[in-house]
């Protein structure tokens, strides 16, 4: 069925699926230049580089000394808030593909591991600023306050995705694959209420994410087959 | 003095620090550049380096706990990461605005349940008490902590003068509130309702280590470190330690304080340090010894009442600390 929308494309899981993006995406755009859907590796590369920009800032800000006296309320603010940035990335991958614009799909992958990667560096710096690496510390943060507790499961969640994200792995996997990477929806609601439950006088940043992630969620909610055909 | 000389310092005497000449070197050598670049119409978005005067003060005995043993807190540090609101939320806008608050003259009226209300100026301030030098350990409700050498004179003194009525319990203090030199009090999103408000029991007010502030490393203080009179009370969190004082009321009924006022669940009207009492958002049990780093984060455990428990613990006798924190 050339140039109709997969509906089932719109609840697609969120951290791969390159190859399902770009079928959409050449259908939905009736495309039949396929060498223009390869992948091109200079961009590649520079998009990964791109996405470690701001690990690179941070990393040039801690060994110059230059985050003030009290570094930690920084480091944790800029991380979080690049987890949860990666995940509009990720999150709006798909439903850009399937309106024309399949180019962020391609990353996708990367996107994703990216949010693993900036939740993870969230979570050693948590460690070493805030709990100094105590177990016990860790239980007692995990057990009294409720947004360190969802920022973990989050976390935990990310685990198993990422792992799964290696080509092959997937390819084993089959149909449970894309049952699996809908979790990427959860550690969305997640990181909103972990973010939502810090806010201290101020919930400007809650309401923008809360926003962005209520639009991309609702989007892929199974609609009513379109009768008509593109 | 570059931002890379946030070590710790050793202990040693602060008479023999001197970070100050050099820290107004380099305003002068901005305000310089400022005026070279013709930008100084701009007015408040400059801080006026202020002259700091030199202060005469004893210094405190060994052993006291007028008297902490532990490392200073570097002078650029101590009066670059601030909270005063006033001034801006994000902790290098003190610094950075403050400088637009007028500070010379000052007037500071004492009254309610007094014998004998009346104003101070600042001269009375500076000339009318003996001022000694106090290393006590400045704790924050936000889990970071500094050591501090302040100069200033018992509140107790201050308040002998005006004759508290013996119906009086409590004491209020308020901050200035002048619109058009504290930016922060102009922001839209704020929602202080200014001016700032604190209070103290009028045993905490007259306890020894309770201290009118009025210099900080020698000299006075700079307008982020609340100029030219603040309350230092050690055993408290450091929102209780209430900047550039010019209203001080004997009342017979606790006061509002601004942040009980804003999130009373999060902020008492005590404020004690208390290792046991978490604020609803984060432990209490340590605190980050500024200064800190990601590879040294200098984290010490919070002890109670700051480590001023044998001057304090007897004034909160039977009181469930859980409940009044």
């Amino acid at each position: 069925m050339p140039g109709s929308i997969d509906v089932n494309v719109g609840n697609e899981s969120a951290l791969d699926g390159n190859a399902r993006a770009d079928r959409a995406s050449s259908q939905a755009s009736n495309s039949v230049a396929k060498p223009s859907l390869r992948w091109n590796p200079t961009i590649r590369v520079a998009v990964f580089v791109a996405c470690l920009l701001p690990l690179m800032i941070l990393v040039r800000a801690v060994a110059t000394n230059s985050l003030g006296p009290d570094p930690a309320e920084h480091l944790m603010h800029v991380t979080g808030e690049w987890v949860m940035r990666f995940l509009v990335l990720v999150l709006l991958a798909t439903p850009l593909a399937h309106n024309g614009w399949p180019r962020l799909a391609r990353y996708r992958r990367m996107l994703g591991l990216y949010v693993w990667f900036y939740a993870t560096l969230h979570l050693l710096v948590f460690a070493q600023v805030y709990i100094g690496w105590s177990g016990e510390q860790l239980v007692e943060e995990l057990a009294e306050r409720p947004y360190v507790l969802v920022g973990f499961l989050a976390w935990l969640i990310l685990v198993p995705l990422g792992i799964t994200s290696a080509h092959t792995i997937r390819r084993k996997m089959g149909r449970h694959w894309r049952q699996l990477h809908k979790l990427t929806y959860a550690v969305a609601v997640l990181g909103w209420l972990h973010l939502l439950w810090l806010s201290r006088s101020d919930v400007g940043d809650a309401v923008v994410y809360g926003t962005l992630f209520g639009v991309l969620l609702v989007c892929r909610l199974p609609l009513p087959k379109p009768k008509v055909r593109l | 003095m570059s931002k890379n000389d946030w070590k710790t310092v050793p202990q040693i005497a602060s008479s023999e620090i001197t970070p100050e000449s050099v820290w107004l070197n380099r305003r002068n050598l901005m305000k310089a550049a400022a005026v070279g670049a013709g930008i100084t119409a701009v007015g408040e978005t400059i801080a006026q380096p202020k002259a700091l005067k030199d202060l005469n003060f004893t210094t405190a005995t060994d052993d006291t706990p007028f008297k902490a043993t532990e490392d200073l807190t570097p002078y650029e540090a101590a009066t670059t990461y601030n909270n005063f609101y006033e001034f801006g939320t994000d902790k290098s806008d003190p610094a950075r605005y403050a400088g637009a608050m007028t500070t010379d003259p000052w007037e500071i009226k004492v009254g309610g349940m007094v014998n004998k209300p009346g104003k101070l100026h600042l001269e009375d301030v500076l000339s009318g008490f003996d001022l000694e030098e106090r290393i006590y350990r400045f704790r924050c409700v936000e889990a970071w902590s500094m050591v501090v050498p302040w100069i200033g004179f018992p509140l107790s003194k201050l308040l002998d003068r005006f004759e508290p009525k013996a119906e009086g319990k409590f004491i209020e203090f308020k901050t200035l509130y002048r619109r058009s030199e504290m930016r922060g009090t102009r922001s839209f999103t704020s929602i202080i309702d200014w001016p700032y408000r604190e209070g103290l029991r009028i045993d905490e007010a007259m306890n020894p280590l309770t201290l009118m502030t009025v210099g900080l490393y020698g000299k006075t203080l700079p307008n982020q470190s609340g100029a030219p009179l603040r309350l230092i009370v050690p055993w408290k969190y450091g929102f209780k330690n209430i900047k550039s004082i010019v209203e001080i009321n004997v009342t017979d009924r606790q006061p509002k304080t601004s942040w009980q006022d804003l999130a009373p669940q999060e902020y008492g009207f005590y404020a004690n340090v208390n290792p046991e009492v978490s604020h609803p958002r984060w432990s209490q049990a340590w605190e980050r010894r500024l200064p800190s780093s990601l590879f040294n984060p200098n984290r010490v455990r919070t002890k109670m009442f700051n480590g001023y428990a044998e001057q304090v613990a007897d004034l909160y006798k039977g009181m469930d600390l859980a409940r009044f924190y």
